[in-house]
């Protein structure tokens, strides 16, 4: 039987159906996450399913009372998630776009990443916060940003960045699972990446990185879209004669620094992308590990492939060269030989 | 309305201890005993106790930076609340919270909270874990004039109204935000005229009048356990002391703050209702008052006894891996 395959979406939406099914506290919230909230014609039916499609059905399935249409008040329904989660409930809260966290920072900052810690363990926060991030849509400086180096840097946080229909599965059951408040950060420009997904529900443990091309000569660790980047750039670096390996840590808090600290001793060479500014992003994180752990594995500087330090600019000759692309990746690598 | 011979005396004794244990955290922290900030409650006793008076360790609660009286008074013990305060192992958040992060998930206490207006959304979520789990309990948001400026408040007001939530949002409106005045911070008089932009209803009190807030909350609490939503009830008060523990308050005018110290000072309120009346007796009130501060001794004992907690517990409560 040839396995099946499902669009980016698509195994999202499933990761989030079968977990409804499996668990009645799990809900969904956030704006327009159904859509068309109390619009008679539709009779229940969702009027979009968020605004990429990802919810796309649930609200028939599950009811609107746990697909949850909210108002666009970013503190006010991000609060709620955090206080629903802290009493019992296991919300999936959608922020459309990431640049909106800024909108209701506190609630995620000062209540929920540290509940748990400053009520000394009485208090846990199973919370899941989906959001669209990244460049390429042309969707100019608030809609267009990565901005997860910057929840990484939070305790209580974890930080989960997927790059393919199987990984975001997987990740994303166990994020629902988990017992801490979860960023989950969805590339915008995924929509069209297809991958052979299972039907039945499976986990994959926060932590542990993923090789998705083994190489020899240079490791690059890519994160999120990086990823596609990577892997196109190894490809180009096979025909100049050098063995890529591309290693996706899938999630940065909890961050798997062993898978890394191997690679890096087998290859020698280190260059990381990240579409992060280029400032204590997490490229510079994984760099300053590594030189502290893996000093003596390197046989050159480790090299950065980030964005620049600018918000992201509309024009589309202007926002292509902001974005790191495979062509960067490559080069920097070539650099080290 | 009358309130049963049982409930008064517990109303004596849950004001009475807000008062001795905030008047002896003043005394401490006055000592060097207690790192940080304090921010107390005497002065408001009437709002919160009046409130809880008709809530069960169900019901939720979420509070403020001055939250010490709202944990008294939904029964979080005075043992390891003044052990948290002391920053001890034994504190009810084992000393990593303090004062203005004081919780007690099994009693509905969702947490003291340092940012204001920092609370009402989440009440927002528990109201909504409620609604959702097909439970009677209530959630109360109480939040300061200052967080009434707040766009949180504004939010969760809405998405209360809209949801139909179990909430009973209750402004302690003490005059000040930190050192800045209502009358110059605040649009309107009243806060709970704003409850109209909601479609709720909103109600403004006398919040030092114990039985004006009892037989509000009472409506209000009854409203939202029926499933009719939620309500704005505001209490006008009045705090005995600064802002915060080193506060010189010099904003305050002093004839006011004597009369909110006597005449107007919510216990002697109490008494002067309760006493002639016969409703409870002089000795009743005394042994009360014996308990009382024999509880809050051993609480301080219990804090100052206590060890301190081991630096492992850092790295406790939160994930680590780094």
């Amino acid at each position: 039987m040839a396995e099946r395959e499902l669009n980016f979406g698509e195994a999202l939406n499933e990761a989030m159906r079968q977990e409804m099914q499996r668990d009645p506290k799990v809900v969904i919230m956030g704006e327009d996450v159904a859509g068309g909230a109390d619009v008679d014609h539709l009779e229940g039916d969702d009027a979009w399913g968020g605004v990429l499609g990802v919810t796309k059905g649930l609200v028939k399935e599950f009811g609107r009372s746990r697909v949850i249409d909210t108002p666009i008040s970013e503190s006010g329904f991000i609060g709620a998630a955090v206080g629903a989660a802290a009493t019992g409930l296991r919300p999936i809260a959608e922020m459309m776009f990431v640049g909106f966290m800024g909108v209701c920072f506190d609630q995620l900052l000062n209540q929920g990443a540290k509940l748990r810690y400053m009520f000394g363990g009485k208090a846990k926060v199973p919370l899941v916060i989906r959001t669209i991030c990244g460049g390429g849509y042309r969707a100019a400086a608030q809609h267009s940003q990565v901005l997860h180096s910057l929840f990484t840097h939070i305790p209580g946080l974890k930080t989960v960045v997927p790059s393919t229909p199987y990984d975001a599965k997987g990740l994303l059951i166990s994020a629902i699972r988990d017992d801490d408040l979860v960023i989950f950060f969805e590339d915008i420009t995924f929509g069209g990446i297809k991958g052979v997904v299972p039907e039945e529900d499976y986990t994959i443990p926060f932590g542990k990185a993923d090789i998705k091309r083994a190489g020899e000569d240079v490791t690059i660790v890519a994160i999120g879209k990086m990823v596609h980047h990577s892997l196109t750039a190894a490809t180009e670096l096979e025909k100049q004669g050098k063995s890529a390996e591309v290693l996706d840590p899938r999630t940065l808090s909890p961050f798997d620094e062993e898978t890394v600290l191997e690679s890096v001793e087998k290859t020698g060479r280190l260059v990381i992308a990240d579409e992060s500014h280029p400032r204590c992003n997490v490229a510079t994180d994984i760099a300053a590990m590594v030189a502290d752990k893996g000093f003596d594995y390197l046989n050159a500087p480790i090299k950065m492939v980030s964005a620049p330090h600018t918000p992201v600019p509309f024009s589309p000759p202007l926002e292509d060269h902001y974005l790191p692309n495979p062509q960067k990746i490559s080069e920097a690598a070539l650099g080290l030989f | 309305m009358d309130i049963p011979k049982d409930k008064l005396l517990w109303i004596y004794e849950r004001m009475q201890l807000i008062r001795v244990f905030e008047t002896r955290v003043s005394t401490e922290f006055g000592k060097g005993k207690i790192p940080g900030f304090v921010h107390l409650y005497a002065g408001e006793e009437a709002v919160a106790v009046g409130i809880c008076a008709h809530l069960t360790d169900a019901d939720y609660m979420t509070s403020t930076h001055r939250g010490h009286g709202h944990c008294v008074a939904k029964g979080v013990d005075v043992r390891g609340m003044m052990a948290e305060l002391f920053g001890k192992a034994t504190g009810i958040c084992k000393g990593k919270g303090g004062s203005m992060h004081i919780a007690d998930m099994d009693k509905g206490m969702l947490g003291a909270n340092g940012i204001v207006g920092g609370g009402p959304p989440l009440a927002c979520g528990s109201g909504l874990t409620a609604k959702t789990n097909g439970t009677d309990q209530v959630t109360i948001c109480f939040f300061g004039d200052g967080a009434s400026e707040q766009g949180t408040l504004h939010e969760s007001l809405n998405l209360a109204a809209i949801w139909k939530l179990p909430i009973i949002f209750v402004a302690e409106n003490n005059g000040y935000a930190e050192s800045t005045p209502a009358h110059y911070h605040c649009s309107v008089e009243n806060i709970a005229d704003r409850a109209a932009a909601y479609n709720m209803p909103g109600v403004t009190i006398d919040g030092n009048d114990l039985f004006a807030v009892y037989e509000s909350a009472h409506e209000a609490v009854a409203r939202a356990r029926a499933g009719q939503g939620p309500s704005l009830l505001e209490c006008k008060t009045y705090r005995h002391f600064g802002h915060f523990e080193g506060d010189a308050q010099t904003y305050k005018i002093a004839e006011e703050n004597e009369k909110y110290r006597t005449e107007l000072d919510p216990i002697k309120r109490f008494k002067d209702a309760v006493l002639p009346r016969g409703l409870i007796s002089e000795d009743e009130l005394a042994a009360i008052d014996q308990r009382v501060n024999a509880a809050i001794d051993e609480a301080v004992t219990f804090a100052e006894d206590s060890p301190f907690p081991e630096v492992q517990e850092t790295f406790t409560d939160v994930y680590v891996n780094y």
